[in-house]
């Protein structure tokens, strides 16, 4: 054995206690790809963590068994791989289990032919009682048990038949018994259909992403469908964002508001010092920064916004946790910046390049998700200058911060061209009223229109 | 109706009933701010406050102490121990006081508590996180003891356990939390206890069980109808206490061939019982020795991987075991 090279078949892990599946996220290593041990062969997505599954052997990448997109239980084999140097570790176990399994069936199944007839004359509670009932002479009843044992199913055959011929269900037994072993080895046609329609599938997953490209979580088209339609597979996370939106909407009673926004300074500010910003800093000084510090010192001077429905009380949360809807391709997540009350324009700068990296990077973890307390979406970056967002779960209230667009203003009965933006707020009216809300939408407003060309970022 | 997992049919069940009755809380270690180790009550700290879902010490005994005491008052709480495993210094509190306080008061106390426990193993957490109890509690009169399979049970008996007005173990199974998935009413409703459910109709060969190795069987059964054409019959028990005696006895008499199955070991488990009401209610009827497949009589699940798997049930011992009986 040593002498061949050895090829082990890799299984997904079990990545936390209660996972039962992950999603295969990107192929790292292709077929022929050298691999060391440690090295990343995979990407995992679960709805608790994405994970890299870290090769255990030296070797080679050989067949890839699951697909980019594929659900694979833990325990399945998702690829193959060569050891390089032939090592005596007892890995491939997999063979050995299944060949002695199929043993024993063998035995019972040959012994249950027409040689055997050891069982013939021993009949069970049942075959008597029903014999009796029927008046069957056992001896003419066909076995079809173990070693020609007269079932149940025997007896109650022969009398459907008119206690004459065997029964048909018999022949099906018998017929069974003679090549029953031929089962695990030859998949049924079941079977068979769905593995052809699985390699069908999978040349086309195989090509697979390198090393170099940008992930995506991938949107897998399920087979069926028609002409007419195709079907795509609901990722994980589009099942969490389904599952959350569905929850809030049901069970939050919305209300909405809008206020307009001149930020007219606040784009002189940042033109002044956003290229410095950038060559000190190492990121992009954003309009978001200086709505995040406008909306977390309103929010101090209105900590209602900052509490959560609990049926008999409102849970005002003490920490002012933000949490930042980031969009990417096919899905938004809302990663968190704690504590956002205590970090500077510059700090919260830093903090919403951080986030929004990770998240196109696909490499959030689950705390970066937790704890946030009141939501804020920057949908403007997508050209919106009107939306009604739907409450982040359990939150009291989300906001969003539109388009900044030029337009004519009426300031001191003159016309002036000023640069403008919608802030845009759903709340959760079991929490919150219209005069709470306003009185929190001025002054956000105050704060952003109280930007000046003297406003430190730090 | 919504499809959810396991997991989340008994939090949304939690939920429900804590909106519907202010008397209902839960307490246990870290089900509040960490929502639980599987995070079973995630948020609902949140939703309900620290006074109805509490923080509590490593301690079983109080956990279940203080729970049977409010009960007693007429609270309704529901007691979480992190692992099954870690129920045994609470045993006391529940087999001595819980479960014999209606009859020690002679009907003028009761004690509504919900005592709450993952089950099972495979999942690679070795000695103290993998055991199944059932048999500790089982022979005890004065507790009930529900132990789904199924998403949609594990909410309407949960529900039906937290409105019992006597002490129920919920044994949810672990491995089941997000294998498995199914449409599950968003609205209210209960599933009784003490009624087991067919879970499939079949002519040769009968199968019981309850919890995680039903799913075995289901797909046991799935592929033994493909290839080789033999139809089983699946009873899931739902209730360990008290047993379903006419459903246990009419799926046996429907093939005369009966499997028990339980992770549990196979000495005084669950399928002793089972087997016990077959052999006094049906021995005329029976058609083959009455067959159980457990987990095996060995003191604990071991960590080892490949002795985990020995240890566990599983699709193919299932499979082989229903195979043997039909052939029979």
């Amino acid at each position: 054995m040593s002498s061949h090279k050895q090829v082990i078949d890799v299984v997904m892990p079990q990545l936390a206690e209660s996972l039962v599946s992950a999603t295969i996220g990107k192929w790292l290593k292709k077929p022929g790809d050298t691999v060391e041990q440690y090295d990343p062969i995979c990407e995992v997505i679960t709805d608790k963590v994405n994970a890299e599954i870290p090769s255990t052997v030296d070797g080679v990448m050989g067949e890839l068994l699951a697909a980019e997109g594929e659900e694979v239980a833990v325990g399945q084999a998702i690829c193959r791989m060569e050891l390089t140097a032939a090592s005596d570790e007892p890995i491939q176990e997999a063979a050995i289990p299944r060949a002695a399994q199929a043993e024993p069936v063998r035995e019972t199944a040959s012994s249950g032919g027409h040689a055997d007839e050891s069982q013939r004359g021993r009949y069970s509670p049942a075959v008597h009682t029903l014999a009796a009932e029927h008046g069957v002479n056992l001896a003419q009843v066909q076995g079809t048990g173990l070693g020609g044992r007269i079932t149940r199913k025997d007896v109650l055959a022969f009398v459907e038949n008119g206690g004459s011929k065997p029964a048909p269900e018999a022949h099906v037994h018998s017929a069974m018994a003679a090549m029953p072993t031929m089962a695990p080895a030859t998949p049924s046609p079941g079977t068979v259909a769905a593995d052809l329609s699985r390699a069908a599938l999978e040349p086309v997953r195989h090509s697979g992403l390198h090393l170099t490209e940008t992930p995506k979580i991938p949107t897998i088209e399920v087979e069926g469908g028609d002409r007419s339609e195709y079907f795509i597979d609901v990722t994980p996370i589009r099942n969490t964002i389904a599952t959350r939106m569905r929850q809030s909407v049901s069970e939050i009673p919305h209300g909405w508001m809008m206020i307009e926004v001149d930020v007219t300074n606040l784009v002189q500010l940042r033109n002044k010092i956003k290229d410095e910003f950038k060559r000190k800093e190492g990121v992009n000084l954003t309009y978001l920064a200086f709505l995040l510090k406008a909306v977390v010192s309103a929010i101090k001077d209105y900590p209602i916004m900052n509490s959560v429905w609990a049926v008999d009380k409102i849970i005002v949360k003490r920490d002012i946790n933000i949490s930042l809807a980031v969009g990417t391709e096919d899905s938004v997540l809302t990663p968190v910046i704690k504590k956002a009350d205590q970090k500077n324009i510059a700090g919260l700068a830093r903090e919403i390049d951080e986030l929004a990296t990770k998240v196109r990077a696909g490499k959030l973890k689950l705390d970066d998700m937790q704890g946030g307390t009141f939501t804020v979406n920057n949908t403007g970056s997508f050209g919106s200058i009107l939306t009604q967002p739907i409450i982040n779960y359990p939150q009291a209230a989300i906001l969003t911060f539109e388009s900044i667009v030029k337009k004519p203003v009426v300031i001191n009965d003159m016309i002036a061209v000023r640069s403008m933006a919608n802030l845009c707020l759903s709340l959760d009216h079991r929490i919150l009223d219209g005069v709470i809300c306003g009185r929190f939408m001025q002054r956000v407003k105050d704060n952003m229109e109280s930007y000046s060309l003297e406003t430190q970022v730090y | 109706m919504a499809v959810m997992e396991y997991i989340d049919a008994i939090r949304l069940a939690m939920k429900e009933e804590m909106q519907r009755d202010e008397t209902v809380f839960v307490l246990g270690e870290d089900v509040g701010v960490k929502g639980g180790v599987f995070t079973t009550t995630k948020g609902l700290q949140e939703q309900f406050g620290e006074l109805r879902v509490l923080d509590t010490p490593l301690a079983e005994s109080a956990i279940a102490g203080v729970a049977i005491g409010a009960a007693m008052y007429g609270m309704k709480p529901i007691a979480e121990m992190q692992y099954s495993d870690f129920m045994l210094p609470a045993t006391n509190q529940i087999i001595s006081e819980a479960a014999k306080i209606r009859y020690r008061s002679n009907n003028d106390w009761s004690c509504p508590v919900v005592v709450r426990a993952p089950i099972g193993g495979g999942i690679f957490g070795g000695l103290y996180h993998s055991q199944c109890p059932e048999s500790i509690f089982f022979g005890t009169p004065g507790l009930k003891i529900v132990a789904p399979y199924s998403a949609y049970d594990a909410k309407g008996l949960l529900k039906a356990a937290i409105r019992d007005p006597d002490p129920v173990l919920f044994f949810e199974n672990k491995k089941c939390y997000k294998l498995i998935k199914e449409d599950v009413p968003e609205d209210d409703y209960i599933v009784p206890i003490g009624k087991a459910n067919v879970l499939r109709e079949g002519s040769d060969i009968t199968v019981i069980g309850y919890s995680l190795p039903l799913h075995f069987a289901m797909q046991a059964a799935e592929e033994l109808a493909n290839e080789q054409g033999i139809s089983a019959h699946i009873l899931d028990l739902r209730s360990l206490q008290p047993l379903d005696r006419e459903a246990i006895i009419s799926a046996a008499r429907k093939t005369g061939k009966v499997l028990i199955i339980h992770e549990d070991n196979k000495t005084g488990g669950v399928g002793a019982e089972v087997s016990a009401i077959i052999a006094e209610e049906c021995l005329f009827e029976l058609d083959a020795p009455i067959q159980r497949l457990c987990g095996p009589d060995v003191p604990a699940m071991p960590i080892s991987p490949p002795m985990e798997k020995f240890f566990m049930l599983s699709k193919d011992k299932v499979k082989d075991a229903m195979l043997q009986l039909a052939l029979f």
